[in-house]
């Protein structure tokens, strides 16, 4: 096939499925009365009107970075983590804990061992769920949707209980958060009187550092292996139980480093509803990204502007927030679906033909030029 | 409380807080059966359990009767058959990787029903839901009676779809296609039956039960509807048609054993035995990873689960 028929091959294929997700959202916006046209001009253009609105694009593309590099990493290594949402809360929990109960300590110790504990947490909890997968054969997809709902109850009772903000006990309040952190372990505000936080660059360099993991190691080399096909990888000496254990470590620990981030950088206490979804979301950053660091960064921060911008539209238009559910579903089933099309040599030769047909004046040699 | 009183308690609200895993269990069993992992069901279920709801809701004044529930759960099938045949078209036609597409369906139900649920809706209203029919002479029998024919007719029609649904498996040529196409595509196709056209319809079944199931849920057994009443139990009923090695009276056992542990969850609450509340909501979700952990899915399941059939693929 020639290159001219890929082409235009890969992009109809692209241009269907992006056609096809937005067409079951419009049809969901249509049934709730909201106009479509308007809803989607809000989402996509009204975070981009002001500094604010672009920087809290931002913000919210610095936890989908970090979950959607774990999650990459475990996808690429043949295990489906979906698992970060509550990841992300023991990450919280480990580096509230750690930052309330080590305030004395200096800023330059206290905060990487906030991030560390996050990190651990979360790596804690993931490990989980790859043990389980290689010891015992348990499907890594209902143990890490199990552990999401342990781990959501498990942060509630500790906000409630053991964390709780000794001032929500005295006035009788009892919002469910913890003790205001000292500033002392706040990451530094990149834009004063914004929200953009210094984890943004964490983020960054380690979208760097998973290149190099994945591409430039051994571990990377085994992982992949592992996932790319786990009977050849065994047959070439790889641990493959390894491989898994070590993929939902690091997808684990990069999901409670987002959340360590996100309580350290933005909210500054833990609260209940912290994560709004960035673990389910971030599952969509990695596939729309490629499950490429190249591709995960910019899918961020397209995430990040649907996110703000569906905030937005529910101010604005009355769209409810569960739209932004609808969307990523959406989005899944078009990528899943797209993927199978770019990636199958009958479907593209099958097209070729059909373009030759189409377009008569360089068909014949170029149609049959290449097969599969 | 004595502890007959407690038991007699925990049993008689178990059988009706099965059902709506055990309808959901079966639907993914067939799915299962045909060699497709519907992880989608969470969001079935959703779907179900907001379109199952909506027309008691709307006929609140009582001018349909009965019959605002009849059509909530034939609405609530009908999107299930809906969403079945997306997930088919995605899976089967497209061979999408079957794990992540039924993520993206438990996204896109569990959203649709959130969003429709907050626009006609808004807030939590409860609905009075489907009256219990004591099965005559049946139910006076002492203490049985109360635990299995003192319930609303769902539970009745629900537990016949176990046997029912054992000899559409086992006893006609459809569920033998359905087994083959999960068991061995090619030999199945090499036989003359369809197999896509088989996952179809076994999807589609399925996407029914799953949505009867969360009809169920709104409308017999919490009397509302919220955003978050499904709860993972679309994925507990995934659990448990590995826990029930993919038959109709192992998966009916699962079903039951869980509702039990519902219940018995919700009477020591009750029975004012210290114990935090989180922990009692925890139970049923490690529930689920001890019996995967204990169930050798490998050795067992269909050996087709999980793969697309490509015709054209060389062996």
């Amino acid at each position: 096939m020639s290159r001219r028929y890929r082409l235009i091959y890969s992009a109809g294929v692209i241009a269907l499925a992006a056609a096809a997700a937005a067409s079951t959202a419009a049809l969901v916006l249509w049934a709730i009365g909201a106009s479509p046209w308007a809803t989607f001009g809000v989402i996509l253009t009204g975070p981009l009107r002001d500094v604010f609105g672009l920087t809290e694009i931002l913000v919210r593309a610095v936890p989908l970075i970090l979950v959607a590099l774990g999650v990459a990493i475990s996808f690429r290594s043949g295990i489906l983590n979906i698992g970060a949402e509550g990841q992300i809360l023991i990450g919280i929990l480990c580096a509230t804990g750690t930052a309330l109960g080590l305030s004395q300590l200096p800023r330059a110790v206290l905060l990487p061992l906030c991030l560390a504990a996050g990190a651990a947490g979360g790596a804690l909890w993931g490990g989980i769920a790859g043990v389980l997968r290689a010891r015992l054969d348990v499907n890594e997809i209902l143990s890490t949707v199990m552990l999401n709902y342990i781990a959501a109850q498990l942060y509630t009772f500790t906000l409630r209980g053991p964390m709780i903000d000794p001032a929500e006990l005295m006035t009788g309040s009892g919002t469910p958060q913890s003790m205001r952190l000292t500033r002392a372990v706040w990451l530094d505000r990149l834009i004063p009187g914004t929200r953009l936080h210094s984890g943004l660059v964490i983020a960054l360099v380690l979208a760097v550092l998973v290149w190099v993991l994945l591409w430039r190691t051994t571990l990377g080399y085994r992982m992949r292996a592992a996932g790319a096909g786990s009977t050849a990888a065994r047959y070439a000496g790889i641990h493959v139980e390894r491989a898994l254990v070590v993929a939902m470590l690091l997808g684990g620990g990069f999901a409670g480093l987002a959340g360590a981030i996100e309580v350290l950088g933005v909210h500054h206490r833990a609260i209940e509803a912290i994560s709004s979804g960035y673990g389910f979301a971030a599952i969509v950053v990695a596939l729309f990204g490629g499950l490429h660091p190249l591709g995960i960064v910019p899918s961020a921060v397209f995430f990040g502007l649907l996110l703000v911008g569906a905030d937005m539209t529910q101010r604005s238009n009355g769209v409810p927030a569960n739209m932004i559910l609808v969307f990523q579903g959406a989005i899944i089933l078009a990528i899943v679906s797209a993927k199978m099309y770019l990636n199958n040599p009958y479907a593209r030769q099958r097209a070729a033909k059909l373009l030759g047909k189409l377009l008569p004046s360089r068909a014949g040699s170029s149609a049959e030029e290449a097969g599969p | 409380m004595s502890a007959g009183r407690m038991a007699y308690d925990i049993l008689s609200l178990g059988v009706p807080f099965s059902v709506a895993l055990l309808l959901a269990a079966l639907g993914e069993m067939f799915n299962q059966r045909a060699g497709v992992f519907n992880l989608g069901c969470e969001g079935i279920m959703s779907m179900g359990a907001f379109l199952g709801f909506l027309p008691a809701f709307l006929a609140r004044s009582g001018a349909l009767g009965p019959w605002a529930d009849v059509l909530g759960f034939g609405l609530a099938a009908g999107s299930g058959v809906l969403l079945g045949l997306l997930f088919a078209v995605v899976t089967v036609t497209f061979r999408a990787p079957q794990g992540i597409a039924g993520i993206g369906l438990q996204m896109l139900g569990c959203g649709v029903a959130g969003t429709l649920f907050r626009h006609f809706i808004g807030g939590v209203t409860g609905v009075e839901g489907v009256a219990a029919w004591p099965i005559p002479l049946l139910s006076r029998i002492p203490v049985l009676g109360g635990i299995l024919f003192n319930h609303n007719p769902v539970v009745y029609l629900a537990y016949l779809a176990v046997p029912a649904s054992w000899y559409l498996l086992y006893r006609t040529p459809w569920g033998l296609r359905v087994r083959a196409v999960g068991t061995h595509p090619r030999a199945a196709d090499t036989m003359g039956i369809n197999v896509n056209r088989v996952r179809y319809q076994a999807l589609m079944l399925g996407g029914a039960m799953g949505g009867m199931g969360g009809a169920y849920l709104s409308l017999c057994q919490a009397k509302m509807f919220a955003d978050d009443l499904v709860a993972g139990r679309g994925f507990i009923a995934v659990a448990l048609v590995y826990f029930g090695r993919w038959s109709p009276w192992g998966i009916a056992g699962g079903a039951l054993l869980f509702s039990l542990a519902q219940s018995l969850q919700l009477s020591i609450q009750v029975g004012g035995i210290k114990f935090p509340y989180e922990f009692a909501v925890m139970l049923p979700y490690a529930l689920v990873i001890l019996v995967l952990a204990l169930t050798r899915a490998r050795t067992l399941g269909p050996t087709a689960l999980g793969k697309a059939f490509d015709r054209e693929m060389r062996v």
